[in-house]
C-alpha cells in the first residue's frame, strides 16, 4: 500500500511579511459574516474576510489593516486573545487563507478555529501578551519587514530579534511531518476502525 | 488527567488508535449534517473519489437558511435555494435519510437529533456546528467540527482529535422562581470567561442540572462552547431515560432500550471519578440574567451594574470598551430599561416545548408593545404542531407574535430574518456577537425565553418577576 500521507506537504517554516489584527475575542461572525456563507464552495471567500470590519454600509472600505496597500502581500498575521471564538465555521480559516494568510501568530485561539486551520495546513502559534504586541508594533513599523517562523523549533525571527512562540505538540507533529491532512490517514485504519464499532452497543444490540 | 468520567469512558469506547501525529482517532456514532457546512464537504470527497462510509450513521436536516414565512420551493433566495437542492442531491446520492420539511421532521439540527432519539447517551456525535455540545445534554460526547473534519467523517466516520481536560461545574441550590438554565449558563461564562473553556470539557453537575429537564439541560450543554468548551455533558439519569423511551429510536422496542440502558449507565462517571478542575456555583443566588455587551461573557444579573472596563481583567478591557460604544451603555447602569427593537424567540439554545410554554404563560392576555417586531420561531416542525395543538401560537398571535416555521432564523440572520440597521434585540439565542443577527449595527441583548417574553411586552429589557400576575412557578 503507498503512503497515504505522500502528497501531503510539511509545513516547517514559512516566511513572509506580517499583518497586525488587533482585539482580544475577534469572533468568526467578525472573519467572515454569515451571509457570504450561502455558498456551496470555498471558492472566492478570501475577498470577505472582516468584511463589515472593512467596509461601512456603501461599501466603502474604512480603516482596516486588511485594506492597507503596505499589508497587501502579508502572509503573516499577528492577532491578540482567544481569536476565532464562536462558530465552526471553516469558512474563517479558508477566508483568511484565500486572502493569503500562511501562518497566524496570536496570545491564544479558539479550538474549533485552530482545528481548522491545522486541517489547512495553517499553522497557529501561540506567545505571550508582551511578546505579541510587540511583534503587531514592528510588523506594523516594517510592513515590508520579513518574519521566518520556523514551526518544529517554535521561534520567530523578524529584525533582529528572535522570541520563542508554542505550537500545540499534535499541531506541530502534524504540520513538520506533512500529515495534518487526515483522510487518508484514517482511512488506511479500516480493519480497526471496524473493530471499534463491532464493539459499541449500541451499533449493536438487537 | 481525569479518571473515571463520563468522558473518559466514551472517549476509550470509540478510540480506535494513537494517529502517527499523537492525536487519537476516535469512531463517530452520529454524524448530522447541515446545508452550510456539508457542501464543500461532499465535493472534497468528490475530488478524492471517496464515498460516504456510514450513511445508516448520518443524518440531514435543512435549518441555517431555511426562510421561516414561505417555504415553497423554489425558496425565493437562489443562494438558498441552491444549497438546499445541494444538500438534497448529496444525502440522495449517498443514501443519507433527509428530515426535510415535507418529512414533518425538519428542525434545528441540535433540536431534531434529541426528538427523534439518534441522540444517545455514550454516542460521540459531531455536526460542523459549534452548538452540537447541546447533544451532551444525554450524556453523549459531542463536539462541532469543521469542514475537512466532515470530510474526515463522511470518508471514514472517525475524527482526529487530542484529549482533554474535564472541569466539573457543580450547581448546587434551588433557583429561584424566573430564573431559569439559561441564566446558570450565562453565570457561567461570565464567571469563567470566553476562553475558560478552552482545552476543556464540562461536565454539568449538582442539584440544579439534576432538577431541570431534557430541554433545560441541553440549553446549558448548548452554550458551552461560548465559554470555549467544545463540549459539556450531563451524565445520563432518569430524567434523560424518561425522554429516551417516548421516541422513535425506542417508543416500540422496549427490549432495545433495556438493553441499552445498562451501557448508558455505565458510562456515568464514576462517583470516585478524577476532574482536572471543579468549579462550584450556586444556583439560589442566581437572577435572572442579560448580556450587556457582545461577547456571551459579558452578562449581569438583571439588578446589578454593567461593569467599568477598567475593573475588569486587562485582558477584558478593552473588549468591554468597544462593547459598551456598540451597544451604547454606560458602566454603573443596569440593563433594565434598555429600549428594544425586536424579540426574538428561537434558535438551537431556547426553541422547544418549555420554552415556548414558559414565554407563552408571560404574554397571555397581554400586548406586544407598540414598534417591537415579535416572533417566534419554534426549533423544529415537531415543536411546531405541538405548540399549535396545545394553543400556544394563538397564545402568541393574540398578542401580537409573528409565529414561523422552523429554523435557525434570526440567531444568525442567514435567511430573511434579520435585524435592520442599530435595531435592538431581545433573543433568547446564543450569540451577542456584532452583526451576529445580520446588521453589523445591530444591538442583540441575550435572555431567558420569558425574559424575552418580557421584553416583548414592555419594549424594553424587564425582569419578568415584575411583570403582575405572571405564573412563574
Amino acid at each position: 500500500m503507498t503512503d497515504p500521507t505522500e502528497d501531503i506537504p510539511e509545513v516547517d517554516y514559512v516566511e513572509g511579511t506580517g499583518v497586525p489584527i488587533r482585539g482580544n475575542d475577534i469572533d468568526t461572525d467578525q472573519i467572515i459574516p454569515a451571509r457570504f456563507m450561502k455558498v456551496v464552495t470555498f471558492d472566492g471567500l478570501g475577498e470577505f474576510a472582516f468584511f463589515d470590519l472593512r467596509f461601512d454600509d456603501e461599501d466603502d472600505p474604512k480603516d482596516h489593516p486588511f485594506n492597507e496597500e503596505r499589508f497587501a502581500d502579508a502572509n503573516v498575521m499577528v492577532v491578540n486573545a482567544n481569536f476565532g471564538c464562536g462558530s465552526s465555521r471553516e469558512h474563517a480559516p479558508q477566508a483568511l487563507m484565500r486572502w493569503g494568510i500562511d501562518a497566524i501568530i496570536g496570545e491564544s485561539f479558539a479550538e474549533i478555529f485552530a482545528g481548522n486551520c491545522l486541517a489547512l495546513g495553517i499553522p497557529t502559534l501561540t506567545a505571550d501578551h508582551e511578546t505579541i504586541n510587540e511583534l503587531q508594533q514592528w510588523v506594523d513599523d516594517n510592513p515590508d519587514g520579513q518574519l521566518e517562523i520556523d514551526v518544529p523549533d517554535e521561534t520567530v525571527r523578524y529584525g533582529e530579534e528572535e522570541v520563542s512562540v508554542s505550537v500545540d505538540d499534535a499541531q506541530r507533529k502534524a504540520l513538520v511531518e506533512g500529515i495534518w491532512d487526515t483522510t487518508a490517514l484514517m482511512k488506511a485504519n479500516e480493519q480497526a476502525i471496524a473493530e471499534t464499532a463491532a464493539g459499541l452497543p449500541y451499533l449493536n444490540a438487537n | 488527567m481525569s479518571q473515571g468520567t463520563l468522558y473518559d469512558k466514551v472517549w476509550d469506547r470509540h478510540k480506535v488508535t494513537t494517529l502517527p501525529n499523537g492525536q487519537d482517532q476516535l469512531f463517530i456514532g452520529l454524524h448530522l449534517i447541515h446545508e452550510v457546512t456539508s457542501p464543500q464537504a461532499f465535493g472534497m470527497l468528490k475530488e478524492r473519489d471517496l464515498e460516504v462510509a456510514r450513511p445508516d450513521l448520518t443524518h440531514a436536516t435543512v435549518d441555517h437558511i431555511v426562510p421561516t414565512a414561505d417555504q415553497s420551493r423554489p425558496y425565493s433566495d437562489d443562494a438558498a435555494e441552491r444549497m438546499m437542492a445541494e444538500l438534497e442531491e448529496n444525502a440522495r446520492d449517498a443514501g443519507i435519510q433527509f428530515s426535510d420539511p415535507t418529512t414533518g421532521d425538519q428542525g434545528i439540527v441540535h433540536v431534531i437529533g434529541p426528538e427523534q432519539g439518534i441522540t444517545q447517551p455514550g454516542k460521540t456525535i459531531v455536526c460542523g456546528d459549534s452548538h452540537t455540545s447541546t447533544h451532551g445534554a444525554f450524556g453523549a460526547l459531542a463536539f462541532g467540527i469543521g469542514t475537512s473534519q466532515i470530510r474526515d467523517v463522511l470518508a471514514t466516520q472517525t475524527i482526529a482529535m487530542e484529549k482533554q481536560k474535564v472541569r466539573k461545574i457543580q450547581v448546587d441550590g434551588e433557583l429561584g422562581e424566573g430564573v431559569e438554565a439559561k441564566d446558570i449558563i450565562l453565570e457561567i461564562i461570565r464567571r469563567l470567561g470566553t476562553e475558560g473553556g478552552v482545552g476543556y470539557v464540562y461536565e454539568y453537575a449538582g442539584e440544579a442540572i439534576e432538577s431541570l429537564g431534557m430541554e433545560g439541560r441541553m440549553s446549558i450543554c448548548n452554550m458551552s462552547i461560548e465559554g470555549g468548551a467544545r463540549a459539556g455533558y450531563v451524565n445520563p439519569d432518569e430524567t434523560t431515560y424518561e425522554w429516551l423511551a417516548e421516541t422513535d429510536e425506542f417508543a416500540d422496542d422496549p427490549e432495545r432500550f433495556e438493553e441499552l440502558k445498562s451501557y448508558w449507565e455505565s458510562i456515568r462517571s464514576d462517583a470516585d471519578a478524577e476532574y482536572d478542575d471543579v468549579v462550584h456555583i450556586d444556583a439560589s443566588e442566581l437572577e435572572p440574567m442579560v448580556t450587556w455587551g457582545t461577547t456571551p461573557g459579558q452578562g449581569v444579573g438583571i439588578h446589578d451594574p454593567i461593569p467599568a472596563p477598567e475593573d475588569l481583567p486587562e485582558d477584558k478591557a478593552d473588549t468591554a470598551r468597544r462593547a459598551q460604544k456598540h451597544m451604547r451603555v454606560e458602566p454603573g447602569e443596569t440593563m433594565e430599561g434598555y429600549d428594544i427593537d425586536v424579540a426574538f424567540l428561537g434558535s438551537c439554545t431556547n426553541a422547544r416545548l418549555p420554552d415556548l410554554r414558559r414565554a407563552a404563560r408571560v404574554v397571555e392576555g397581554r400586548q406586544v408593545a407598540d414598534d417591537v417586531r415579535a416572533m417566534v420561531v419554534p426549533g423544529s416542525q415537531r415543536v411546531q404542531r405541538i405548540a399549535e395543538e396545545e394553543g400556544l401560537k394563538d397564545v402568541f398571535e393574540a398578542a401580537g407574535f409573528d409565529w414561523r416555521n422552523a429554523g435557525c432564523s434570526m440567531c444568525l440572520g442567514m435567511n430573511d430574518d434579520q435585524l435592520e440597521g442599530d435595531e435592538a434585540s431581545a433573543s433568547s439565542s446564543n450569540r451577542n456577537f456584532v452583526g451576529r443577527q445580520g446588521s453589523k449595527d445591530g444591538r442583540t441583548v441575550l435572555m431567558s425565553p420569558r425574559m424575552v417574553a418580557a421584553a416583548a411586552i414592555t419594549g424594553e429589557v424587564t425582569d419578568v418577576r415584575d411583570l403582575e400576575e405572571v405564573q412563574l412557578a
